[in-house]
């Protein structure tokens, strides 16, 4: 269970979040939605713990455990994914060895015993198969030359493996394309879990045609303005933003 | 990955200490030559090796053409003057004036190279890891070598490895036709010291038709204090002969700059083959720039023969300073030379370095992939040049050139020269800067690797290419050296 409360956090001199509040139990899938400059990415990171986002007030919890003084390994450790908006390219270190490396790393710091290659090898190409994703293109070094979509398919790739216990997906479904779409949602809704709290972040109610979420939030203003269920969505891809003044949102 | 897991455990193994280990002095008492240079520290130097007359002639005319240079000042380098009189030229543990058998070797030096990891003891070769390939070691200490082992197997194949002290006397012949035929005794000016006062180093025949049955190396270990190592490394391959060669070096802490002038000659004759590697960790001084190791190297190969091939390789995490530009003259038709480099440079230290790929004869083909880090507040140059001179007709030239930057304060710099003579020369350059970004840093953190994890794996990664071209026993190394080179450069 992710418990946020009163939330407040400032990048440089700006305020961004202003008391954001927001509880998503296990086995949960809640979308945040919202204007573009609301606060949505500020809300990924800042539970990630990327440095320059400040927090000035409030908590955050997973389970109950503070995870606003971990550093992001540790967060990561503890089971928080980010699924990035834009994926990083590392040129040079092949997928394999990347994902390889992050899972060991986590493992050690969980005190358990690294994962051996024979092992690892079978969960990458299950979970390869799985987003119908070419086992070669994973000894390439990581997402370089790689496509919108393939980012994005290696991104729940890496989810897949680390099996987290909050996945939080932002933007995952810009620079999609339709089928590309199809098959990162199946993936999401593959890791579905009563022991997993997912946060869906979009801008469009098109993605939660594909990943149903049981709640939904709007974020305005640094703040979550209103929250209801799966029919929110639809609403606000009829209505827009304009009732929360997302005109004035900088 | 093994190798980060590696990389960190060695990083993680140095914690409460400074991060070089190799820093350590080996109490041991040595012969020195009178402080200073003159006519005389040659006349002590040749006197102390045995040397033949026409040795002795060679060096001093060296001191004298030496006398008449002056120290250049065109790298992208700054450090005070050296003083060429305020240091000993010439300093050999008591007990152990030249190649000896194990037996006769200071027990302190055998530590010395235990601790050192350096297998000097043949039979620690042969009982290391299944499957681990064997190599011969020439240990250089100060001014002398010590130990040369597996000479007698190499001996079966008809090479030749000992010290150069030692083939001046066994092979005076071979000596004297090569040496200074690749880089002539005034070729520069820390070259022309060289031919001075040069003390121990490596020589290795390869004879026709003969590939070498296993890895060469030497390793350079300067423990005196005030005192310059001046190494000569000559090695022939010829005619189809092959040998792969790998250099390593490392130095005590000490609070005064000392001062390593090496000359490295490679001939090659038609067919034959080189590939040099070179793992240099010489002490780069301290965060604040005290001390380090002044390391100003000539290497040259020249391939003389048809077809014959050599491959510079070098990984330079070490020195205050670094000038050095491993260079191959392309002198036969169909010759090919390749530089592959790895230079990072930390805290204070300064790296001048690339390479020179003159190409001389017809259909020659060189290449030139380069890899600077610069971290801390150190200064990181390539500087290279490729040439096709009017015969060199159907000459070809790729060059690469990256540059990584982490943090704010330090400066990458690169230099190329290009000179085609002819119409019908092919040369290609592409460079890159770019900076080791907090985005990728917080990506890697993000999926659990630590910040020093992260950034092993994001700098194994931009090295990798060059990595590759090393032999894997030093590969793992290498990679273990440029985590440890890289520790604390991020916050």
């Amino acid at each position: 269970m992710l418990s946020v409360r009163n939330l407040h956090v400032s990048v440089g001199d700006t305020p961004i979040l202003k008391g954001l509040d927001l509880h998503v139990p296990k086995g949960e899938v809640h979308a945040i939605m919202g204007p573009n400059g609301a606060g949505k990415s500020t809300l990924s990171y800042t539970l990630a713990g990327r440095d320059g986002y400040v927090v000035d007030q409030g908590s955050a919890t997973l389970d109950g455990e503070d995870l606003l003084v971990l550093g992001p390994d540790q967060r990561a450790a503890k089971g928080i994914f980010l699924s990035f908006q834009y994926p990083l390219e590392i040129p040079g270190v092949p997928a394999l060895t990347f994902v390889r490396s992050a899972l060991n790393a986590q493992r050690k710091a969980r005190g358990q015993e690294e994962i051996g290659a024979p092992d690892f090898l079978k969960l990458v190409r299950a979970a390869a198969a799985g987003l119908k994703m070419d086992f070669e293109m994973l000894r390439r070094g990581l997402n370089v030359g790689f496509s919108g979509g393939e980012k994005k398919r290696m991104e729940i790739l890496q989810a897949v493996i680390l099996e987290p216990r909050l996945l939080i997906l932002d933007e995952t479904d810009s620079g999609l394309d339709i089928d590309a779409l199809k098959i990162v949602a199946e993936g999401v809704n593959g890791l579905r879990s009563p022991e997993r709290s997912m946060l869906v972040i979009t801008h469009y109610q098109r993605l939660l045609d594909h990943i149903r979420p049981d709640r939904v939030h709007v974020l305005a203003h640094g703040k979550v303005v209103e929250s209801g269920g799966p029919e929110l969505a639809l609403e606000l891809e009829r209505a827009g933003y304009d009732k929360y003044g997302a005109r004035d949102a900088a | 990955m093994a190798a980060v897991t590696e990389t960190i455990e060695a990083v993680e193994a140095l914690q409460g200490g400074d991060k070089y280990r190799h820093g350590f002095i080996t109490d041991i008492e040595q012969d020195f030559a009178p402080k200073g240079l003159s006519e005389d520290t040659v006349r002590f130097i040749s006197a102390k090796k045995g040397e033949p007359q026409w040795m002795l002639e060679w060096r001093l005319e060296a001191f004298e053409r030496w006398k008449a240079l002056e120290e250049p000042d065109w790298a992208k380098l700054s450090f005070p003057r050296i003083d060429y009189q305020d240091a000993y030229y010439y300093a050999a543990p008591k007990t152990s004036t030249g190649p000896a058998s194990l037996d006769e070797v200071d027990p302190s030096i055998l530590e010395t190279y235990a601790k050192l990891g350096i297998p000097i003891r043949e039979q620690e070769v042969l009982a290391g890891v299944v499957g681990a390939a064997k190599y011969a070691v020439d240990a250089v200490f100060d001014s002398v070598s010590v130990v040369t082992t597996f000479r007698a197997e190499l001996a079966k194949s008809g090479v030749i490895f000992c010290p150069i002290s030692e083939a001046l006397k066994d092979y005076p012949d071979l000596v004297r036709q090569y040496l200074g035929s690749v880089v002539p005794v005034s070729d520069n000016y820390f070259a022309c010291l060289n031919s001075a006062v040069f003390s121990d180093g490596s020589f290795v025949y390869i004879p026709p038709g003969v590939r070498c049955p296993m890895e060469l190396s030497t390793y350079f270990r300067i423990n005196a204090s005030s005192t310059g190592q001046f190494e000569r490394t000559l090695i022939i391959a010829d005619r189809g002969a092959y040998v792969s060669y790998l250099e390593g070096c490392t130095a005590p802490m000490r609070d005064e700059n000392q001062l390593h002038a090496a000359v490295v000659e490679l001939v090659l004759l038609d067919d034959a083959e080189i590939k040099y590697s070179t793992v240099q960790n010489w002490y780069p001084g301290d965060a604040e720039g005290k001390g380090g190791i002044y390391n100003f190297v000539t290497k040259r190969a020249d391939c003389r023969g048809k077809r014959s091939k050599v491959s510079w390789t070098q990984v330079e995490t070490g020195s205050a300073i670094t000038w050095k530009y491993p260079s191959c003259v392309l002198r036969g038709d169909g010759s090919q030379g390749e530089f592959y480099s790895i230079a990072i440079t930390n805290g204070r230290q300064q790296a001048d370095t690339g390479t020179k790929m003159i190409h001389l004869g017809r259909d020659t083909r060189s290449r030139i992939i380069s890899k600077g880090i610069s971290a801390g507040r150190s200064s990181n140059t390539y500087r290279g040049l490729v040439s096709s001179h009017p015969k060199a007709l159907g000459a070809r030239n790729f060059t690469q050139c990256d540059s990584l930057l982490i943090g704010k304060s330090c400066a990458a710099h690169t230099v190329p020269y290009i000179e085609a003579r002819n119409g019908r020369s092919t040369f290609e350059h592409e460079a890159t800067t770019t900076r080791l970004s907090d985005e990728q840093l917080f990506y890697c953190r993000q999926r659990g690797l630590s910040a020093e994890e992260a950034v092993a794996l994001l700098v194994n990664g931009f090295v990798r290419e060059v990595m590759q071209k090393l032999p894997m026993e030093f590969a793992v190394e290498a990679q273990k050296l440029v985590a440890v080179s890289l520790e604390g450069s991020v916050g």
